[in-house]
């Protein structure tokens, strides 16, 4: 399991940074948003994969008992995911308003500030 | 003592929600966001007062104990830093109470200066690693709708890469904290500091590993702090929204990344100093060269400022490199310094266009004959940038060299000289178009309606004009200071190389 969860993080990550790569805005809000899923997918898994143990303390123990799935990586995918949804968000109302303001979605047209 | 770490980020978040309660009236919201960053100012002097008199100072926020709840931690060099963000919030929004347009007033500016204060602030005191990624995206997206507030052509082109390069590097930041707590287990960055430390001693495969990350994190920070080879997001979107925006921008946000890299190779990754420090001192070198160069190549107010922005950071993260105690001294002097002085600089640009209409270096011309008060303003910052002494950058500057003369840095010491003369070069380049030389006779030339031609400060330009007196102010007083200052600065250094009672601070620390 592991091994495949890593190979669709690899993917994720270059799919990603190949969008952003192409000259259309639209592919790279893709791109940002796929990246984005590929860090938070690498969280859960460098948390480690641990099936069935759920991490609840049984009646008359103190403590965890080791192996137990680790909660705390999916809390904070849960943050980034949320994080990432108002960043998302608002790069897609940003591109909608470059293509109004610029009249193209190619990247290339967009220089006229650069040095 | 509890309250004064909270409260830094409390204010600020107040003053946003109360000046969106207001959300019809420009006058109310001017006023909070004024209270609110007197407040926050008054706060960080406080802060910074109690970290002198009790040294380090720790709460655990809902008392859950370290490392598992996230802990707050000023130390001497937080505590300066938060003191800075606050004096710049302060000047800024003095200055745009002169300076910003009705319409972007009216379309919630002064709550978004609020939330960036917070998110930088936060960023400044947080001890948890992936708190600091939260702080990292409050701070980035108010800077984002910042950046793009009033919708002008060039500030969507700008934003599109500044967007595009800081979605990435938090990113690469993100898969970096999630690397590491797959590696240890925990993300309260003391305790961090001594598992990291256990790993590289139980196995030594594992600290190449340890290294990768650290690499992570330096490309994370470093295309935040705007270093070679990935600063070019900046030079193209910070010339881009009004004057006051780009201040606090120029001001603050660089030195974020460049604090979350001292904060890192410091308290973090210290396994491997030769590679790890050797190659920040390249880059930081490579970085200074690179923006001073470009900055010659340009012709335009802001554009010069900003790459000026690049190459100060080089300074920063080369006296980063160089990691003694010196040099860290030198390099939160120079971060003191360079975000005063910066923002002051851009700040009297947006003066300039508001007499002349233009940022353009050919169509400004006459300032010192028309307004030499303004032309005084714009020499002090500019001098301290380029390190003539008294002012606060020569000393600075002194400190970084004299540090790396003592290791026999010979070739950096030589860069940074180098990089002082152009910085130089540039600084006289702007005084002899936009001050010294006589003001262009255009047939076309417009200037702005608000404005009249002729010599002398309206209303608005002179409440603009109050926080440029502010921050000159301080860069002279920081240069004929320096020697208190410099031991100030010196125990943010020593605090920052002895770990060990950051570590015992922060995991003592009950609530």
């Amino acid at each position: 399991m592991n091994l495949v969860l890593a190979v669709v993080v690899g993917g994720l990550y270059a799919a990603g940074l190949y969008l952003m790569a192409r000259r259309s805005v639209v592919k790279l809000i893709i791109g940002l948003c796929l990246i984005g899923h590929a860090s938070n997918l690498l969280i859960f898994v460098s948390g480690g994969l641990t099936r069935g143990r759920p991490p609840l303390i049984r009646p008359g123990a103190e403590t965890l008992t080791a192996p137990y799935a680790d909660p705390l990586p999916q809390a904070l995918i849960l943050t980034a995911i949320v994080i990432g949804f108002g960043v998302l968000a608002f790069a897609m109302v940003l591109i909608h308003k470059v293509y109004v303001a610029v009249g193209s979605d190619d990247l290339d047209q967009m220089k006229s500030t650069d040095a | 003592m509890k309250l004064l770490l909270v409260l830094p980020l409390i204010i600020p978040l107040t003053a946003a929600g109360l000046s969106l309660l207001v959300w019809r009236s420009r006058v109310a919201q001017r006023a909070v966001g004024l209270i609110g960053m007197a407040a926050l100012f008054v706060v960080a002097v406080l802060l910074l007062s109690a970290v002198m008199k009790h040294g380090i100072c720790a709460t655990q926020v809902g008392d859950w104990p370290a490392p598992f709840g996230i802990t707050l931690v000023a130390d001497t060099f937080s505590a300066l830093m938060v003191l800075l963000a606050a004096t710049i919030g302060l000047a800024v929004t003095v200055y745009s109470v002169g300076a910003m347009d009705p319409q972007r007033e009216s379309f919630g500016y002064y709550p978004l200066l609020c939330v960036l204060l917070m998110g930088v602030c936060g960023a400044f005191l947080t001890g948890d690693l992936f708190n600091l990624y939260v702080w990292f995206e409050v701070m980035l997206i108010a800077s984002f709708v910042l950046l793009v507030l009033g919708g002008e052509r060039p500030q969507m082109e700008g934003a599109i890469k500044y967007v595009t390069l800081n979605l990435v590097s938090s990113a690469i930041l993100l898969s970096a904290v999630g690397i590491v707590y797959g590696l240890t287990g925990t993300l309260n960055m003391a305790d961090l500091a001594g598992r990291l430390r256990q790993i590289e001693m139980e196995d030594a495969g594992q600290g190449s590993f340890v290294t990768a990350v650290a690499m992570m994190f330096l490309v994370a920070f470093g295309i935040k702090a705007a270093a070679f080879p990935l600063f070019f997001w900046l030079p193209a979107s910070y010339h881009t929204p009004p004057a006051a925006v780009s201040a606090v921008f120029a001001g603050l946000l660089t030195k974020v990344g460049v604090y979350g890299l001292i904060r890192v190779f410091t308290l973090l990754f210290v396994h491997d100093i030769g590679f790890t420090h050797g190659l920040i001192a390249l880059i930081g070198c490579v970085t200074m060269v690179t923006g001073v160069l470009g900055a010659a190549a340009q012709n335009e107010f802001r554009r010069i400022l900003s790459f000026h922005i690049v190459s100060q950071i080089g300074y920063m993260i080369l006296a980063l490199g160089m990691f003694t105690g010196a040099a860290l001294a030198g390099a939160v002097f120079f971060i003191m310094h360079n975000i005063i002085a910066k923002s002051c600089l851009f700040l009297v640009s947006g003066v300039a266009h508001r007499i002349r209409g233009t940022y353009e270096l050919s169509r400004l011309g006459g300032l010192y004959r028309d307004y030499p008060f303004l032309a005084v303003l714009f020499f002090i910052p500019a001098m301290a940038l380029a390190g003539i002494p008294p002012l606060s950058g020569f000393f600075a500057k002194l400190a970084i060299i004299k540090a790396g003369l003592d290791i026999q840095e010979y070739v950096l010491v030589a860069t940074a000289l180098l990089v002082g003369i152009l910085t130089l070069f540039s600084m006289t380049k702007i005084w002899a178009e936009a001050f010294w030389k006589s003001a262009p006779q255009e047939v076309d030339h417009q200037p702005a309606t608000t404005a009249p031609r002729a010599a002398g400060y309206d209303r608005a330009t002179r409440i603009m004009l109050i926080p440029v007196i502010f921050l000159a102010a301080m860069t002279v007083l920081a240069g004929v200071g320096a020697e208190p200052l410099l031991g100030l600065f010196s125990r943010a250094a020593d605090e920052l190389l002895d770990t060990t009672r950051y570590i015992r601070v922060v995991l003592e620390v009950r609530s």
